[in-house]
């Protein structure tokens, strides 16, 4: 396999991805734009669902007013945003093109399927109405991205970098909405009573889709220290960090068994898999838990580093 | 004469950068010139590939293994040369003369050239090129600094000056436009002050009888036996000795230096 | 749904329908398509086109057009009607193939080595040794087989039963085969019934043929199984589609120039195993872009000092550089010369009439009837740069004239041909369009010709331009079997 082809697997992934995180956090940002913030207003705050895209100062760079249909637009249709669901769908699908020999048929029609539709989509006539629908859609295209992609692609080096692009973009996102909110989390907040914070949780757990999981695991109210465990450590949420290590440190040693190569790359990732397996959330908040997250989102982007350089991706 | 050549070639940059070089720096013996010894070195790169091509130079491909920062080429040896008034004859080689009237970028003539060349038609092609000869030698002055590698002969032959690769192109597009064949040389030349100078070049075009000669119209003479001839192409690009290209960032920059000297055995022209 | 009269007055010039005769009966061979099309409903066939047009879009069929800055790819449009070759003309056809493209690889052999057809004084040695599709550098040199040319795309027109003419031989990097094939799919998916009621001779062995091919020129020095990639220039290129299509049906694989790198003496591509050696290179870049470092020094699509690899038989390139100068349009009209020059034969398959801008006297014939010529630029293609004499308005005639008197040697002119018409769903029904063909024949350790083709068709009502860039569309192309 040529080296660009794994370099174009691992971002069409990690692109799709992308975008189906960006329209829960857009979906998010939306619904919490309509709950009163009991001071006459709403309690908006596209801020934090900016930050946690990753994309906050790139949008203040520009100077524009911030509400909901700036911050909409940004997030879905910019052209010149890198990382707005319209770029990250295109992306997706031209990286995708770029290696359509080293796809399955299934897959490339869910790519470009999905792309020539939202390419086709007038942001002007998207009115409120219309957007939680079409985030929705979104997500759901992503999702029947990665069923064709499990369900259809042989499991050689390919797939391995498909799957490393979906969970080590998926570990980035996690880590950055905790990383983003890490102060709500923290057990100060529940000491405190926390009734205040109830709808930060909740906005967290609905950023990974994991509020129905979250009551179903533990049967319990919303507890800081739960949440944040969940998101982390818990093997069984399938956006935890844990949980996205887990799928990262297997492939990484499917790869370098496979090509007798990727020796730095599978040591990062092999070494991040294990101290999550074995830390505990108390200690992380002993050590801090800001710098716990910072640490993660290092370490996880050198293992993208380390996979280009091991695999010849340029 | 047996002359003895160092010719060396040196690429520096500050990045590294993969480099990729085709050499045309091995001489072949032919009319007027045996090849006694020769060898070419390279520092910094690996080759392994030899052929010949079409105009009959030997070629040898230069790869850098991953980035690097310098490449130095040497090419040495000795060459035994005779004074044949500058005739090569017919040496054999895969291009026909009549491709040798294809005109590139740099030895397209314009009005004023064709105008010049006009006036030099005589009875046999042979009389017409040594006034072609006589005639550039006159009008363009020999002189650096006002023309470059990519300078047209149109451009050269208007300013009325520049080096031996703008005579060599200016009086190959005269040729070309009187319906006479001609190329391209590069070589070296034994100065009388036995200075060593940049690797010279100069023309070849096609007689009926006599085959290739060489004309120096920098010099306004035939090749003699102070002569080597390394060479061929359509033009100074593609009979260039060293011709390579870089991938990667950043500039680099190139130094030449040849030495040619008469050998030991000839010592008449070391004064 | 097909109305035999209202059929035939659509069609406006008088020309040859290869499906109905002057007295509205079928030809042998559409006889069952005929019978077909007389029973199918607008409304079905309709659903069918949507159906057809969505397998497509899905599929990522598109091309890019030229000059569109924006949304730049577009589907070919695809016709659902097939165009009908009986097994006789098939015949006919393929050895009038076979024989021009023999000829023509002997004339590229030929012309870079001792130029015998120069020296016999049948053909100008300026056409030849100053024409800019020609490389001095391909001179002396034996590529493997002796074959340069080894993917062709003949274009042939039809004018009346017998009437067969050659248009171009495409002898570069002719496209069009992946339409073929997929057209071929999305027929039998469509239309089952009807296909199998047909015997057609079957295509989907291309991809196979053309890996032997590609195969049976590899280098003498390469040992075990070749290795082959197709060489894309990437994914803006208006034929991208096809080189990943041809790349994943052969099983090899598709690089960029950026993939490549030439050391140690060999070619190799960057894996994620390091480096592995290509043997063939099926390269869809035209030659000024293959190597920086021997021609065009800007071009960032090819690979430096590929040429020279190629020179010394350690890789072989498919097409061989320099195949342009067999293309030529200037050459063309010499073709039928080439064929008796080095088959000894008459030509099987004519030449359209040709007038050379570069003679004097023919030049005058074209300046006076610019409004009954074709006129073409002899490097232009696909369409572009071109003249249709009878559709011209004065000015753009004025404008030829004087770009004809300005460079003669750049423009020839053909008559205008009564190309055949094929019937086409036209919307709201079936009319006669104009269709010309592609055949795709394959030179290696043997001559293979695929029984087929591309047929573009001018879906323009009485519209002469089949090319995809002004409008054109395709039709699946089916050759009976006895």
């Amino acid at each position: 396999m040529l080296g660009r082809t794994a370099s174009s697997l691992f971002w069409m992934a990690r692109y799709m991805e992308r975008a189906e995180n960006l329209a829960r956090l857009a979906q998010v940002g939306h619904r919490v734009s309509i709950i009163p913030d009991g001071m006459g207003g709403y309690r908006e705050d596209w801020k934090a669902t900016l930050a946690s895209a990753g994309c906050l100062p790139e949008f203040e760079a520009r100077g524009a007013k911030l509400d909901a249909a700036t911050a909409q637009n940004f997030l879905l249709f910019d052209r010149a945003h890198a990382s707005s669901i319209r770029n990250c769908l295109e992306n997706a699908r031209n990286n995708g093109r770029a290696v359509r020999t080293a796809l399955t048929r299934e897959m490339w029609e869910a790519l470009n399927s999905t792309w020539i539709e939202f390419a086709a989509i007038d942001p002007a006539e998207v009115g409120p109405g219309r957007m939680v629908e079409l985030l929705d859609w979104v997500r759901q295209r992503s999702g029947q991205f990665r069923g064709a992609m499990l369900g259809s692609l042989l499991r050689d080096e390919g797939f391995h970098f498909c799957q490393l692009g979906t969970f080590i973009e998926r570990a980035d996102n996690t880590a950055r909405i905790l990383d983003v909110k890490y102060n709500v989390l923290l057990p100060v907040n529940e000491a405190l009573g926390g009734e205040r914070n109830q709808h930060q949780w909740d906005t967290i757990l609905r950023s990974v889709s994991a509020v129905g999981a979250y009551r179903y695991f533990y049967r319990d109210r919303l507890r800081p220290r739960l949440v944040a465990e969940f998101l982390m450590l818990r093997p069984e949420m399938p956006r935890s960090l844990r949980f996205c290590c887990d799928f990262i440190a297997p492939s990484l040693g499917a790869l370098a068994e496979m090509t007798g190569g990727g020796a730095s790359s599978l040591a990062l990732g092999s070494t991040l898999a294990a101290e999550l397996r074995s830390t505990d959330l108390d200690a992380i908040l002993r050590h801090g838990l800001r710098e716990f997250l910072q640490d993660f989102l290092g370490r996880n982007a050198a293992i993208s580093g380390a996979l280009a350089t091991d695999y010849h991706f340029d | 004469m047996r002359i003895a050549v160092t010719h060396t070639t040196s690429y520096h940059s500050d990045t590294p950068a993969r480099a990729v070089q085709a050499l045309r720096l091995v001489p072949r013996s032919l009319r007027g010139q045996t090849v006694l010894s020769w060898q070419v070195r390279v520092e910094g790169a690996g080759g392994g590939l030899r052929y010949t091509d079409a105009f009959g130079n030997a070629v040898e491909l230069m790869a850098s293994h991953g980035p690097t920062t310098s490449v130095v080429i040497t090419a040495e040896g000795v060459v035994e040369t005779e004074d044949t008034a500058g005739v090569v004859g017919f040496p054999p080689e895969a291009v026909v003369p009549a491709v040798c009237l294809r005109n590139t970028a740099l030895t397209e003539a314009d009005d004023a050239i064709r105008a010049v060349a006009a006036t030099c038609r005589r009875e046999t092609a042979l009389a017409t090129l040594h006034a072609v000869l006589d005639g550039l030698h006159a009008a363009v002055a020999y002189g650096t600094g006002t023309t470059g590698s990519f300078t047209t002969a149109a451009a050269a032959f208007a300013a009325k000056r520049g080096v031996c690769q703008d005579h060599a192109h200016i009086f190959i597009a005269a040729a070309r436009s009187l319906g006479l064949p001609a190329r391209y040389v590069t070589g070296y030349l034994l100065t009388e002050e036995a200075d060593a100078v940049a690797h010279h070049a100069w023309a070849e075009a096609m007689t009926p009888d006599l085959g290739w000669v060489g004309f120096d119209a920098a010099n306004g003479q035939c090749p003699t036996d102070r002569y080597v001839r390394l060479a061929a192409g359509l033009d100074a690009a593609e009979a260039a000795p060293v011709r390579g290209v870089r991938l990667g960032a950043g500039s680099e920059t190139l130094q030449v230096n040849v030495g040619v000297q008469a050998s030991q055995s000839q010592s008449q022209s070391q004064g | 749904m097909l109305k035999t009269q209202a059929y035939n007055t659509g069609n406006d010039t008088v020309c040859f329908d290869e499906m109905l005769r002057p007295d509205f009966s079928a030809r042998e061979c559409y006889r069952t398509l005929f019978e077909w099309l007389q029973r199918q409903s607008p409304g079905g066939i309709r659903a069918k086109q949507a159906e057809a047009d969505a397998i497509f879009r899905r599929l990522g069929i598109t091309f890019a057009v030229y000059g569109a800055a924006e949304a730049n790819e577009r589907l070919i449009p695809f016709d659902l009607i097939p165009r009908v070759i009986s097994a006789a003309e098939w015949r006919f056809l393929e050895r009038g193939i076979e024989q021009r493209v023999r000829a023509l690889n002997a004339f590229l052999h030929d012309i870079y080595h001792r130029q015998e057809i120069v020296r016999a004084g049948r053909i100008p040695s300026e056409l030849v040794n100053g024409n800019s599709a020609f490389l001095p550098q391909m001179m002396g040199f034996d590529p493997p087989r002796g074959v340069y040319s080894h993917i062709i795309g003949t274009d042939i027109v039809r004018t009346e039963e017998d009437g067969f003419f050659v248009l171009e031989d495409n002898l570069r990097t002719p496209s069009g085969v992946s339409y073929m094939l997929e057209n071929r799919e999305t027929m039998m998916h469509l239309f089952p019934e009807l296909f199998a009621a047909h015997r057609v001779a079957p295509v989907e062995r291309y991809p196979e043929l053309l890996r032997q091919t590609l195969q049976s020129v590899a280098p003498s020095g390469c040992d075990g199984e070749p290795a082959v990639a197709v060489l894309t220039p990437g994914i803006y290129n208006s034929a991208y589609f096809e080189h990943a299509f041809l790349a994943d049906q052969m099983g090899v694989e598709l690089v960029q120039g950026s993939d490549l790198v030439v050391e140690d003496g060999a070619l190799w591509m960057r894996t994620i195993r390091g480096r592995a050696r290509v043997d063939v290179l099926y390269r869809r870049i035209d030659d000024a872009f293959i190597d920086p470092l021997n021609f065009r020094p800007d071009s960032m699509l090819g690979v430096p000092g590929l040429f020279d690899l190629y020179r010394a038989g350690r890789v072989t390139l498919v097409n061989a550089p320099g195949t342009g100068i067999a293309d030529d349009k200037a050459v063309y009209a010499y073709v039928p010369d080439i064929v008796e020059f080095y088959t000894g034969e008459k030509p099987i398959l004519k030449n359209v009439q040709t007038f050379r801008c570069s003679i004097a006297e023919e030049r005058g014939h074209v300046l006076e009837h610019l409004e009954e010529l074709v006129v073409k630029e002899v490097h232009g293609s696909g369409g572009y740069g071109m003249l249709i004499g009878p559709r011209s308005t004065r000015q753009q005639r004025a404008d030829f004239a004087e770009r004809i008197r300005a460079n003669p040697g750049n423009y020839i002119a053909q008559p205008t041909l009564a190309l055949s018409t094929c019937p086409a769903f036209a919307g709201s029904g079936i009319g006669p369009r104009h269709v010309d063909l592609r055949p795709f024949v394959l030179v290696g350790d043997r001559v293979r010709v695929v029984p087929g083709g591309l047929t573009r068709v001018a879906l323009k009502k009485g519209s002469l331009v089949v090319n995809s860039s002004q409008g054109g569309g395709t039709k699946d192309t089916w050759v009976l079997e006895d």
